[in-house]
């Protein structure tokens, strides 16, 4: 009995030491991010572009806003093929040979390092494009999420109780009826969360947009030129030999990783509020 | 085996030579019997007996999933159901189902009765508002909840849901309603609601009732049929069969010797 006492209570020390150690070095980086980061957040980092090197001054308007277009296109293109991709493995595929492939080639994409798909889509886009461009990124953003949407919505559709489906049968609904009005409504919460985690997971990416949208000093939005993003233009300005560059890369970081937060608290909140409802 | 059919009224069902297999394995053998109209015939026997498989035939349920294999003929009215040509969301309207446990959809109590006459094209708001009115009603509900019609129905409790399937079953007018365990999972005042209700739509529909509570079969069917291994055991009026059983397993059985 008190051998057990014992047991119990040095894992229960072990795991809350180990807790304290992940949360730590999170709660680190975000203090020290606010701490050498949020004096250079100002009204002009959002609203003016780049000034010559080494000027002061300037902003990430053009980054922030390239960042929304290619995160925007990628996820156009992304949720709808995940989402579908996922109904039909839980739904039609089931337990078919070809469903089991999909799931498992799936699976395995979705630790597939980012800067691979950049090159993949480098080959297969801004190749034959000659050039880099914003939809070259946003198809290799949208490569990345939906290995991650499909998997997530096909384990999310099988916890949906079966006795549901056949309820909706038993009224005369078609499948489709069944699919979209009853099974997915009963999954709503977990599709908006994996959709806002899914973005959140996009958001952050630098590699593959490297090779696909590169990066831009101006103000540009045509889909078949290269764009400014917040992580790559993030990456040239740490980089670079310039303080007001060095402040607008914090100011970056800041906001990168705050909207990431966001996103992800805004996915708790929706559950919430759903659930109480 | 020999054709049962020792009825006094108007039949409704006629099941001819029923042979049900999943997969490999034979589940119903070679049932042969009539249900009479608006009535309610208990289903009993033990469990593996076949009482849900062979409900589930009614309404086609067993197409859902692929290897199930019916053969024989289960006439309602006129019309063989277990020909290729039915069109299962037909017969789904004809025959209605309601399950074991609750099977509330996430919507609105309104949206849930509405669910299946949108299904059958009735677009007119005021139909809509007036058919779910009588369906709740009719299910015996409507008090409860007319005040919240718009609020989800999964928040209600377990045997408010339960007749809001039935509600649901019933807005569709069905001619056939069946019960498959329905009042398994709920507590005996919602039991003893749920069982009134049932003899009260027996006036006007033809219902078949699983049911593992003989009890529950001894006080509101009218004819009882005992399954045991796919096979009809014996098949009588219930108060014949619950004093004067004719086999000796339907004694043994409904002594609770197994089962």
């Amino acid at each position: 009995m008190r051998k057990r006492k014992v047991v119990n209570y040095i894992g229960l020390l072990i795991s809350t030491f180990s807790a304290i150690i992940g949360l730590f070095f999170l709660f680190w980086i975000i203090v020290s991010l606010v701490e050498k980061g949020f004096h250079y957040i100002n009204w002009s980092v959002f609203t003016s572009n780049a000034v010559s090197p080494g000027d002061e001054g300037g902003g990430l308007k053009f980054a922030i806003l390239g960042q929304l277009e290619v995160v925007g296109i990628a996820a156009l293109i992304g949720i709808p093929s995940g989402i579908l991709g996922g109904i039909y493995l839980s739904e039609y595929g089931k337990d078919s040979f070809l469903a089991n492939i999909i799931r498992n080639v799936s699976d395995a994409m979705t630790s597939i390092p980012s800067i691979i798909i950049g090159i993949f889509v480098y080959a297969l886009v801004v190749m034959p494009m000659g050039g880099f461009s914003v939809i070259a990124g946003s198809i290799a953003l949208a490569l990345l999420m939906i290995p991650i949407v499909i998997s997530s919505i096909d384990n999310l559709l099988s916890l949906v109780p079966n006795e549901l489906r056949e309820a909706a049968y038993a009224l005369g609904a078609p499948k489709y009826i069944v699919i979209f009005k009853v099974v997915a409504k009963e999954a709503i919460v977990g599709i908006v969360s994996v959709i806002l985690i899914a973005v959140s997971r996009i958001l952050g990416e630098t590699a593959p947009l490297l090779f696909t949208s590169f990066n831009s000093n101006f103000e540009s939005y045509k889909l078949n030129k290269p764009i400014a993003t917040l992580t790559v233009t993030m990456y040239d300005y740490a980089m670079g030999p310039y303080d007001s560059w060095h402040h607008l890369a914090w100011a970056a970081a800041i906001i990168l990783t705050f909207s990431v937060l966001l996103f992800n608290i805004a996915s708790r909140l929706f559950s919430y509020w759903r659930f109480s409802r | 085996m020999k054709y049962i059919c020792n009825i006094d009224g108007k039949q409704k069902i006629d099941v001819r030579n029923l042979n049900f297999y999943y997969s490999n394995k034979l589940a119903l053998k070679d049932l042969n019997f009539c249900v009479k109209e608006n009535t309610i015939l208990a289903l009993i026997g033990p469990s593996g007996s076949g009482k849900t498989t062979l409900a589930r035939c009614f309404n086609r349920m067993h197409d859902l999933y692929d290897n199930n294999r019916y053969e024989g003929a289960i006439y309602i009215d006129k019309t063989n159901i277990l020909e290729s040509k039915i069109d299962l969301i037909q017969l789904r309207d004809t025959v209605g189902m309601v399950f074991q446990k609750p099977t509330a959809f996430p919507m609105s109590i309104f949206e849930n009765v509405a669910f299946g006459l949108k299904l059958k094209g009735i677009k007119n708001k005021n139909e809509l508002k007036d058919r779910v009115e009588k369906a709740l009603k009719d299910a015996a509900l409507w008090d409860e909840v007319k005040d919240r019609l718009d609020k989800l129905a999964t928040h209600l409790s377990g045997g408010q849901q339960q007749r809001l399937c039935i509600a649901r079953a019933i807005a569709v007018d069905p001619e056939v309603l069946v019960f498959d365990e329905s009042t398994a999972s709920l507590d005996p005042i919602s039991t003893s609601k749920i069982e009134d209700l049932m003899v009260e739509l027996s006036k006007k529909l033809t219902i078949i009732a699983v049911t593992h509570n003989l009890q529950q079969a001894a006080r509101v069917s009218e004819y009882t049929l005992f399954l045991m291994d796919g096979e009809i055991i014996e098949y009588d009026k219930t108060n014949i069969m619950f004093t004067n059983p004719k086999d000796k397993k339907t004694q043994d059985y409904i002594m609770g010797r197994f089962g």
